[in-house]
């Protein structure tokens, strides 16, 4: 099936048609989700990297954003909630040749699977992580989790949440990450230069997605609509590259810092001298 | 340098070491754990040899990482196997639900310690075999094999890589403590005569493969990541094209076939040790180190003139009810040792069906039965 027949145009078609499960379409996500967006920039980004698609496999746990393996059109995995890089850690070292993706959300990645995100840096596995952040649980319906900024509601603090939030990218940084940037949904050329470079990078590679989520974290923080919250992105992101990651948190309201934080070369696994296919 | 790939020969090594060396024949070149007594001189082993083998040793943050990884390593075409014990079996369970669903073959140890909680952590146990059955959520069937001696763990470790790759899903091998530390003659035979099975492989084009179209036999042929079939799978209930289904319709078709796949060829899986049995009128039902001592008992036992038959589970599940419903109308009892307070005791019960009596002998842990609790037992029972 292609586009041209579902809409009865006669039309070229769309460039990343064979990228995608067109069949599967529509997808799941609500309006105003940034998600469309974004998996448009990772298979735009992919195709400029020159690597080659079908050696490319995408690995997502669970959530909204781990229903974007489901929809593009290469070896994709939807495993268990927050386990994504794991699965991925023994995906690659089975077979080197690979290129593993993992696409998953904040919650998938640093509450859940927090655990596997600071290992698999420590370890520098040959990965790229690819983690849209939308402050909150937007599949189990809008609880706070481990990025929701302090005082954001949420329907599990709905008087503001009393917690700290994790800096999804100090934390990838820290564990050590060779490559770290950020970008929100509104930045889409800027995101979609990182995830080429990301997908490129030798060693475990982290780029995080700032998104909306209109539905949830949105609608209950004063940005009812997902154009609400792509126009404070615009208003308020701005770019610094080299920028110290401890000093990038993101709150409720004010500037969101964006750019490439971390670039650096170290041994990464498996490593050149590592390559083998044993079975 | 010699060839390590294969160490055929006699040799004097711990259930533990055999399992790693039975992984190694079988063509496991991948493994990811998590250090725990009494499985950890597995990761030692397996953290030398493979290498040796160009294989791949990880050692991860915990079991949940273990085991998503090895699942991971499976899909990355190769034989894959993690080791544990009862803590870490815990929290394997969430990603062997996953390579149920997934139809992911691979290899998982327990070397069981008594528990529940952090319990005994150096001492036997056989307190997990429900666990194996049951723990994961959800309606599944699963293969899980209980050796008696390090042979037959070198043994059952090949024969659970092949289960594994014949049917495509997680096969359990419920080893102990006792086992695992016991050393003993192992025998490992030229490769010549080790027979492994392989890996489906889809007969049809990348373009034409749906990941989840089965044979005839209910098991699907596997794709290779990375060899352009641009396969999607899923944890979510999924049709034939891998591809969520949220339907009553789809969930019974799924389940149904995940179960029968297995259930259906229960005669082909089922390996059990019988000696004595035709003219017994009590039969000892039993597994892994306990067999060993049930033995002894039953050596007793026929020297005071009780006919005593021995029924040996090598396989443990699917559960070899059919021939334990068979002696249940010759026998006055099943005599079940285990240490546990009644697992496999349970099955036994219900495979009778209320032919016959099924005599538990518990034992909480931490040590093997006194052969006397089980001659007592026997005693009981032909009265």
């Amino acid at each position: 099936m292609n586009v041209t027949a579902v809409t009865g145009e006669t039309s070229e078609k769309h460039p990343l048609e064979d990228y995608l499960r067109v069949e599967r379409l529509p997808h799941i996500w609500c309006p105003g989700c940034g998600l469309g967006v974004i998996l448009g920039a990772f298979l735009r980004g992919l195709l400029k990297s020159g690597l080659t698609p079908e050696k490319t496999a995408v690995v997502s746990g669970i959530g909204c954003t781990g229903r974007v393996a489901g929809y593009i059109n290469l070896d994709s995995f939807h495993t268990t909630h927050g386990r994504a890089i794991a699965f991925a850690t023994g995906l690659k070292l089975a077979n080197p040749e690979l290129k593993v993706v993992v696409f998953s959300g904040d919650g998938d990645i640093a509450a859940i699977g927090g655990n596997h995100l600071i290992h698999a840096g420590r370890r520098n596995i040959d990965m790229t992580v690819l983690c849209v952040n939308n402050f909150n649980y937007g599949m189990t319906g809008g609880q706070f989790g481990p990025t929701t900024p302090s005082m954001a509601r949420s329907t599990t603090s709905r008087a503001g949440n009393v917690e700290n939030p994790f800096n999804m990218s100090a934390l990838a940084a820290a564990s050590g990450a060779v490559y770290v940037a950020r970008w929100t949904a509104a930045q889409v050329h800027q995101m979609e230069r990182s995830i080429t470079e990301a997908l490129l990078k030798k060693g475990f590679s982290f780029v995080e997605i700032i998104s909306p989520c209109p539905t949830y974290y949105g609608r209950m923080n004063r940005q009812p609509t997902g154009l609400d919250q792509m126009r404070y992105y615009r208003s308020n992101a701005i770019v610094r590259h080299g920028a110290n990651p401890n000093e990038v948190g993101v709150g409720m309201s004010g500037q969101i810092i964006t750019g490439k934080f971390v670039d650096i070369e170290l041994p990464y696994l498996p490593g050149p001298k590592d390559r083998n296919n044993g079975g | 340098m010699p060839d390590r790939s294969h160490l055929e020969g006699e040799h004097f090594m711990s259930g533990d070491e055999a399992c790693a060396e039975g992984a190694i024949s079988a063509g496991c070149r991948f493994f990811a754990g998590y250090p725990i007594t009494p499985a950890t001189e597995i990761a030692e082993r397996m953290s030398d040899r493979l290498p040796e083998v160009g294989g791949t040793y990880i050692q991860m943050e915990d079991e949940l990482g273990s085991m998503a990884a090895v699942l991971g390593a499976s899909w990355g075409n190769v034989k894959a196997m993690t080791a544990t014990s009862g803590p870490g079996f815990s929290l394997m369970m969430e990603n062997i639900g996953l390579g149920v669903m997934l139809e992911t073959p691979c290899v998982v140890v327990n070397v069981q310690r008594a528990g529940p909680s952090t319990g005994l952590p150096t001492m036997v146990g056989q307190g997990d075999m429900m666990q194996a059955r049951w723990g994961s959520h959800g309606c599944y069937s699963i293969i899980a094999v209980s050796p008696s001696s390090p042979q037959e763990v070198y043994d059952l470790t090949i024969k659970a890589f092949n289960l594994s790759e014949r049917f495509r899903l997680p096969v359990l091998m419920m080893t102990d403590g006792a086992i695992g530390h016991i050393y003993e003659k192992v025998v490992i035979p030229p490769l010549s005569e080790i027979q492994l099975v392989p890996r489906r492989r889809p007969d049809v084009p990348p373009g034409e493969y749906w990941p989840y179209v089965p044979d005839a036999d209910l098991v699907p042929p596997m794709a290779n990541t990375g060899e352009g079939y641009r396969f999607h799978i899923t944890g979510l209930t999924h049709d034939e094209r891998g591809y969520p289904v949220m339907t009553p319709e789809a969930q019974d078709k799924l389940v149904r076939r995940l179960v029968e796949k297995v259930e259906r060829y229960r005669d082909e899986i089922t390996e059990l040790e019988e000696e004595g049995i035709d003219d017994a009128e009590v039969v000892v039902c039993t597994y892994g180190v306990t067999a060993r001592v049930a033995m002894i008992a039953i050596e007793h036992a026929r020297q005071e003139g009780i006919r005593v038959g021995l029924l040996r589970l090598i396989t443990i599940w699917p559960f070899p009810e059919d021939r334990i419903r068979e002696i249940a109308r010759q026998v006055k009892a099943f005599i079940v040792p285990e240490i546990n307070y009644g697992q496999i005791s349970l099955e036994v019960e219900r495979s009778a069906a209320g032919m016959t009596r099924t005599i538990l002998v518990p034992n909480m842990g931490g040590a093997v039965h006194d052969p006397e609790t089980i001659m007592d037992a026997i005693r009981q029972a032909v009265q």
